[in-house]
């Protein structure tokens, strides 16, 4: 039994002031947006037209994606190595892997990426260090670059990417895994043959997850960038506030809504809404 | 278990196993011959399961050591025993097809292709799944699971074959057809098959020994009609089947056992001599005693009115009372306990000397 008529229909009641808020503060405000991207500064689908010819805007979204696949594989690699330690470790071992993951939580994406800066930076703390033992003579350049990015977005996104693993890890049965072990295989071995293939849907999920948000990144690309690793929230900001050419911005606002509905709509086909969290 | 092809024989010596404060299993001590079908049986929490788990490997035993072959295996971990095993619920892997599955322990053990090949072919041969060879487990149903988990278990031909409660998940009819499955599987590969259930009539159709359990502690062991027949204790006997139990009074040696005063009428029965003790218990199953309009003098038998009655279709479960008050349950043909109950007064239960047996208190 799901629930009864009067349950669903509570929950409904319930769900109803963030649906409305979601409607006034977002969809109808977009609406406008997708006005302009077909009207401003003139009526027609030029700005689509500009957005297909425009170089800068094209190494954007090229530059947006690849950020973006590097970073779905860097944050899910880890992630899968943390998610294991918190669901299958010992109780020590769980309770330092909760830490680590829900601390990032309770720090503001802008002191994280300032955090970041401090210690990538040319006379930051890992090239002190590095210098002061004789590793390198030249300061490594770890920032301002898509490197400084990657590391930021990934930093942020891991929890992110836990938790929808951590769901497929916890649902999986201990059977399977002794039966593997008790027919011969190391642990090794019933590692990668079966634990991370019974593992699948939590690895799409999380993958998914990750390089949607991957891809609406604004504040840590805009300072661990520093303006020299533009990705596409950035442009749209710079379009709209700055040059001002808000029918570009529209037009690629459009676009990237519609990418990510198409990736979210992916990702709701393969995990229910209630492994992510 | 480290040798292919040959069943192994399992000494268990002074196995125990605690979980915190719990006693899962205490002092157990075991042969398992080579080849041959024993079978756990006993209640949930009984110890049965512990047992089994440490003869795979995945449970420490907290004292005690386990032999294999004469060889010291307690400290050998599961992947090195290799033992087959089938759990409850089958545990196949879910991403894997029927032919994957079955292969899984032949590329662990680094099998050429063209032997995986030839003997995973064979296996679904015998095990009759020819046909589903590329579908995955979830698109088969319970009886075709278990058959690969008996097939997954049995390719690298072990030295011991382990199986926890494998029927539970299945109807009636089907467990039927499963058990004689296995049990031809048992004939034709000889193999060691060490069987975990909780159904008493189960493990008495299918094993050559059953091991009875209770609170962690092996309470008897030996052939199916023996421990039936022959229990050591009141929780074998009632684990096992519907028993009837009469107090008797005065037991004394006699010809070919004792006699004694059960319901003021002498009874004999047969008994060990060192269970001879004054007053006993004396239990005689229900299908061993017969409904008579007397008993013969020197006959056992005792006075009885018939109380109501259980269609059983094959035979009539009928309840009595005898005079002393005690409850009996025979099974007798549907005929007589119609009869039985129209007279609706007292009849005589009878049953032979060698059927009734003295009971010590205990197990529980």
């Amino acid at each position: 039994m799901r629930g009864t008529l009067s349950d669903r229909t509570g929950a409904a009641l319930l769900m109803a002031p963030l649906l409305l808020f979601l409607v006034l503060a977002y969809a109808w405000p977009f609406l406008g947006v997708v006005k302009w991207s077909f009207t401003l500064p003139t009526p027609g689908l030029g700005q689509y037209g500009a957005l297909v010819s425009d170089p800068l805007v094209q190494s954007v979204f090229i530059r947006t994606l690849r950020i973006a696949a590097i970073v779905t594989v860097v944050s899910v690699t880890a992630a899968y190595a943390i998610t294991v330690v918190w669901v299958r470790g010992s109780p020590v071992q769980r309770v330092l892997a909760e830490f680590c993951i829900l601390v990032p939580f309770w720090i503001s994406v802008l002191t994280r990426a300032f955090g970041w800066v401090a210690l990538l930076s040319n006379r930051g703390l890992i090239n002190t260090w590095l210098q002061s033992i004789g590793f390198i003579s030249e300061p490594l350049t770890l920032v301002r670059n898509e490197f400084g990015v990657v590391v930021g977005m990934t930093h942020f996104l891991i929890p992110f990417a836990v938790f929808p693993l951590a769901s497929a890890m916890r649902s999986l049965d201990e059977r399977v895994l002794l039966a593997a072990r008790g027919l011969g295989s190391s642990r090794m071995r019933t590692f990668w043959t079966v634990f991370v293939p019974m593992t699948r849907s939590g690895i799409i999920g999380s993958a998914l997850i990750v390089f949607v948000f991957s891809l609406g990144f604004f504040v840590t690309p805009a300072i661990l960038g520093g303006g020299r690793s533009v990705m596409i929230a950035e442009l749209i900001y710079l379009r709209i506030f700055q040059s001002p050419d808000w029918g570009l911005g529209a037009a690629i606002s459009v676009v990237l809504v519609i990418f990510v509905g198409a990736l979210m709509a992916l990702l709701f086909r393969h995990v229910r809404p209630r492994q992510l969290v | 278990m480290q040798q292919p092809g040959r069943a192994a024989e399992i000494k268990a010596n002074g196995i125990g196993k605690s979980f915190g404060s719990f006693r899962a299993l205490d002092d157990l001590t075991l042969d398992i011959g080579r080849g041959e079908f024993l079978t756990l049986l006993g209640p949930s929490g009984s110890g049965k399961t512990t047992f089994l788990m440490i003869l795979a490997g995945f449970v420490q035993p907290s004292e005690g050591r386990l032999f294999s072959d004469g060889a010291d295996i307690t400290d050998r971990p599961a992947e090195q025993r290799a033992a087959g095993m089938v759990f409850q619920g089958y545990a196949l892997f879910p991403h894997m097809s029927v032919e994957q599955n079955i292969a899984f322990p032949l590329k662990v053990r680094k099998k050429t292709a063209a032997e995986i090949k030839l003997r995973v072919g064979e296996m679904i041969e015998r095990v009759g799944l020819r046909g589903h060879e590329k579908k995955l487990p979830a698109q088969l149903s319970g009886g075709q699971q278990q058959r690969v988990a008996l097939a997954r278990a049995l390719v690298f031909e072990p030295g011991v074959l382990l199986l926890d409660e494998p029927f539970s998940a299945l109807d009636k009819s089907l467990r039927g057809q499963m058990q004689a499955e296995m049990k031809r599987l048992h004939q034709e590969t000889g193999t060691t098959f060490v069987f975990v259930t909780h159904d008493q009539s189960e493990a008495l159709a299918l094993s050559s020994r059953v091991a009875i359990f209770n609170h962690g502690k092996l309470l008897q062991v030996g052939r199916p009609d023996e421990v039936y027949d022959r229990p050591a204790n009141r929780f074998v006997a009632e684990f096992l089947g519907e028993i009837n139990m009469l107090p008797v009074k005065g037991v004394r040696p006699a010809d070919n056992g004792a006699t004694g005063l059960c319901e003021d009428r002498a009874v004999n029965m047969r008994c060990k001599a060192e269970e001879i003790k004054g007053d006993a218990i004396l239990a005689i199953r229900p299908e061993h005693m017969s409904i008579a309009p007397e008993a013969a003098a020197g006959e056992n038998g005792i006075a009885a009115t018939a109380i109501g009655s259980t269609y059983l279709g094959a035979a009539t479960k009928l309840d009595l009372t005898t005079r002393q008050g005690a409850k009996v349950t025979v099974s007798v043909p549907n005929e007589v306990a119609a009869a039985a109950l129209s007279k609706g007064n007292s009849v005589w239960l009878t049953w032979p000397a060698e059927k009734g047996f003295l009971l010590p208190e205990g197990g529980q």
